[in-house]
């Protein structure tokens, strides 16, 4: 395997950002030292969309400042495979919705989505949620394939993980918030929503035990961010880590070892990209079903006049 | 790469709401009820299988019910049947005997009247053949002599008076 052959590299799904390091430390004379950082910079967000044989410059829209908050609604890269992973998404799933409409027996693609549908509908919003959390099923199907969606695409050769950006899975998790709430004061009432914040203790206490129990509703959300921004973004450290080994040895004798152990972090990749859409989903059912449930189980001795 | 965008973070709600809005109406909504309206039709056909299955096995039991009654009554129809050509058999037989007895009664009855009558025509004839032959003999041997002697013998043998 020959290091400095820029398909070697494109093959292996680093895009022109690692090309572009490989052909720079080659044209250097192998004086320079490697930095690494170049590297990693493959997998930030820009405004160069990359594809076989160029790259695209992404539109520019003007920042929005909004009560002290810039928003920059520039499409950028990974705006640009957000909405391309929902359009795909939409296009596969209204596809199989059309296709099981014709089969008695599904087939194929909608056999497929039939697969996971079934899954998340018995292994994870009934047994979390209870049949009370069918409802809210709809929104779970749209975090678990939009998530898969989006980490997928980020394993394709030029694509990027939207998921792998902070703010991404910062989004997804505010609305994983709202919707744990909404299923909370719908299935308790907002009384004893706001009741449950007490934490059940002598109102002497609340001063402390309010801000606890504030501050647990945002965790729950915060750790499903971190945790898939983390987990889609560790894996592609690792591959470009291994890469960067390439480097760093100046050697291609070195090149198969990396190499091989990249195939094996992308296998494990892709199997963490079905993992992770599957854990977000799961908690978020499993703190939906927390919310919906702990009225039901709990018996707080100060609101007992709301006994069921 | 750990910097906060804010407008991403629309951009994701946004496109987030919008995608869950669209494939719930179009996607999830079709295909959740595909597969409910699927498990029905199996839930149905299987409680409908396990219906039919009861229903021919209750069928079954019925039939052989039936045929053991219809055996039965065959073997009780024949078994009567037998009985009755058994007692019929028997009548015939008893009445033909009897019938055979009377008539050979009659018949030996009228073989002795038959008889009798023989013997009386046959003692008739002899007597009249005696006679005739005694007025033969009587015509050739009796001289008025002798006629005499005759007449005065019978008479005298007739009683005095």
């Amino acid at each position: 395997m020959r290091i400095d052959n820029p398909s070697a590299a494109d093959s292996l799904q680093f895009g022109h950002a690692a090309t572009d390091t490989t052909q720079a430390a080659v044209a250097s004379g192998h004086g320079e030292k490697f930095d690494f950082g170049h590297l990693l910079d493959h997998m930030k967000n820009s405004m160069d969309l990359e594809f076989p044989g160029g790259h695209l410059e992404l539109p520019h829209i003007a920042p929005v400042t909004l009560g002290g908050v810039t928003f920059d609604f520039s499409i950028s890269k990974h705006v640009f495979f957000l909405l391309f992973s929902a359009l795909l998404l939409l296009a596969m799933a209204g596809y199989a919705a059309r296709k099981n409409r014709q089969h008695r027996v599904p087939r194929g693609v909608g056999n497929l989505f039939e697969i996971f549908i079934v899954f998340l509908r018995d292994e994870v919003a009934l047994p979390n949620m209870g049949p009370g959390g069918i409802k809210y099923l709809p929104y779970l199907l749209t975090t678990f394939f939009f998530i898969l969606i989006m980490n997928l695409v980020g394993l394709v050769p030029f694509g990027a993980t939207a998921t792998s950006n902070v703010s991404v899975t910062a989004g997804l998790a505010i609305i994983a918030f709202c919707m744990i709430q909404i299923s909370a004061i719908h299935a308790q009432g907002f009384k004893h929503y706001l009741a449950h914040l007490t934490g059940g203790v002598h109102p002497v206490l609340w001063p402390i035990m309010v801000p606890i129990e504030i501050l647990g509703l945002f965790t729950k959300p915060f750790a499903l961010c971190i945790r898939l921004f983390a987990n889609m973004t560790g894996g592609h450290i690792v591959i470009l880590s291994l890469i960067g080994l390439i480097f760093i040895f100046r050697s291609p004798y070195i090149a198969p070892v990396p190499v091989i152990f990249a195939l094996g972090i992308s296998m494990l990749e892709l199997f963490v990209a079905f993992l992770q859409a599957y854990v977000f989903t799961m908690l978020t059912s499993l703190f939906m079903g927390l919310g919906m449930q702990v009225e039901h189980q709990e018996d707080h001795g100060d609101h007992a006049e709301h006994a069921h | 790469m750990f910097d906060i965008n804010p407008g991403l973070m629309v951009w994701t709600i946004v496109t987030f709401i919008l995608l869950a809005f669209v494939l719930g109406k179009y996607a999830w909504k079709p295909l959740l009820k595909s597969l409910h309206d699927r498990e029905d039709a199996i839930r149905d056909a299987l409680d409908q299988s396990e219906k039919a299955r009861a229903e021919a096995a209750e069928l079954l039991r019925q039939n052989e019910k039936n045929m053991a009654r219809a055996d039965e009554e065959y073997q009780k129809a024949l078994r009567e049947g037998k009985a009755l050509a058994e007692k019929l058999k028997e009548e015939i037989v008893t009445k033909a005997r009897q019938q055979a007895q009377q008539e050979l009664q009659h018949a030996k009855e009228e073989i002795q009247r038959d008889i009798e009558a023989a013997k009386q025509q046959l003692r008739n004839e002899v007597a009249d053949l005696a006679i005739k032959a005694a007025e033969k003999i009587l015509d050739e041997n009796l001289d008025p002599a002798k006629q005499k002697k005759l007449v005065d013998s019978v008479l005298n043998q007739l009683p005095k008076n």
